[in-house]
């Protein structure tokens, strides 16, 4: 079990600018009124984020990704359990890569 | 059973497939930072400390021996920076969670916890037992499978040829489902889609996120504009 200084203190300063990010959101709406336009902007802050997150691997990995995405979305479309959805992605892209 | 236990039972439940898929990726994760030289001991510290898996998977491509604590730092931070928005926009339903819980609680907010928290505070107040329901399964085993692929190596080598690569994705899929509400929420996701892959692709590290998704929120709120004066237009 060893722990280095620098990776100590990496470790630190990375943790520290986390918690940051995660806790300035809720200082930032005491001051702020949220209806019409920003509401609007917050709906759509989920959905919005969580496709960025995911779309490199989606559209600019390989067409396998992006049809195995496909299927995926549509397994999510027809509300089937989140295990399954997850597990027919899996399968496809494992199939679609061996295929292509 | 009591209201605060079934709410966090629910929790747990909900959050599941999200720790089925987490464990594995946390496992990844662990044999990287082995892989590149931290003990098992720093491998936990980081996951416990940090808990961000996007971020921790870009520190560790760039980790070299020492490590460069600034440059990771300020990555880590370009990486996180969509949390002030999360949070932000989470604060909004904390109304029903005791104040002085809500700074603690941010600690734990993830990808997912947090579209779960979100996805529930469409059709019901966000309690406190329901969010450590969502949360603490997710830092436990996050922390948990790290350490565990730290001290197992490289048993886990190629994870690709089992799809396991492509589970977040379509984790973050049909936690996208939950979200739809017609041809506008399509719009938002085609922006966020379209701007986050184009950045990737022509600007190095993970602007893209910050990118795509504000793309995302700027044509939610364009259409919302068009939307209100068809509505003022409409009205004699």
């Amino acid at each position: 079990m060893t722990l280095h200084l620098s990776t100590l203190l990496a470790i630190i300063g990375m943790a520290l600018a986390t918690y940051a990010t995660r806790v300035t959101g809720l200082f930032l709406m005491r001051h702020v009124n949220v209806k019409g336009r920003t509401k609007a902007a917050f709906d759509a802050l989920p959905p919005a984020i969580l496709m960025a997150v995911i779309a490199p691997t989606i559209l600019a990995t390989g067409i396998a990704e992006t049809i195995a995405a496909a299927i995926t979305a549509a397994s999510a479309m027809l509300r089937l359990p989140m295990i399954v959805t997850v597990l027919i992605g899996m399968v496809s892209v494992v199939l679609l890569r061996m295929a292509m | 059973m009591s209201k605060s236990a079934l709410e966090f039972r629910q929790g747990v439940i909900d959050i599941f497939p999200v720790i089925a898929a987490a464990s594995v990726i946390g496992l990844l994760w662990g044999t990287l930072a082995a892989s590149k030289g931290l003990s098992p001991l720093e491998t936990g510290l980081m996951s416990a400390s940090i808990f961000a898996g996007a971020a921790q998977f870009v520190a560790i491509e760039l980790w070299q021996d020492p490590a460069p604590w600034f440059f990771l730092t300020m990555t880590v931070l370009i990486v996180n920076v969509r949390h002030v928005l999360m949070g932000a926009s989470l604060s909004r339903h904390m109304g029903n969670i005791p104040s002085g819980w809500r700074a603690p609680l941010l600690f734990m907010m993830a990808d997912e916890n947090w579209a779960f928290s979100e996805r529930r505070a469409l059709t019901q107040p966000l309690t406190l037992a329901y969010y450590l329901g969502l949360s603490l399964p997710m830092v436990i085993t996050w922390t948990v499978t790290s350490v565990v692929g730290a001290l197992a190596g490289a048993w886990l080598n190629d994870p690709a040829a089992y799809g396991f690569d492509f589970a977040f994705s379509a984790l973050f899929i049909g936690i996208l489902a939950g979200f739809w509400k017609g041809p506008k929420t399509g719009a938002v996701l085609a922006a966020s889609a379209v701007v986050a892959a184009i950045v990737k692709l022509t600007i190095p590290g993970a602007w893209y996120i910050v990118l795509g998704g504000l793309a995302g929120v700027l044509v939610a709120v364009l259409l919302h504009a068009e939307r209100e004066e068809e509505a003022a237009e409409a009205t004699p």
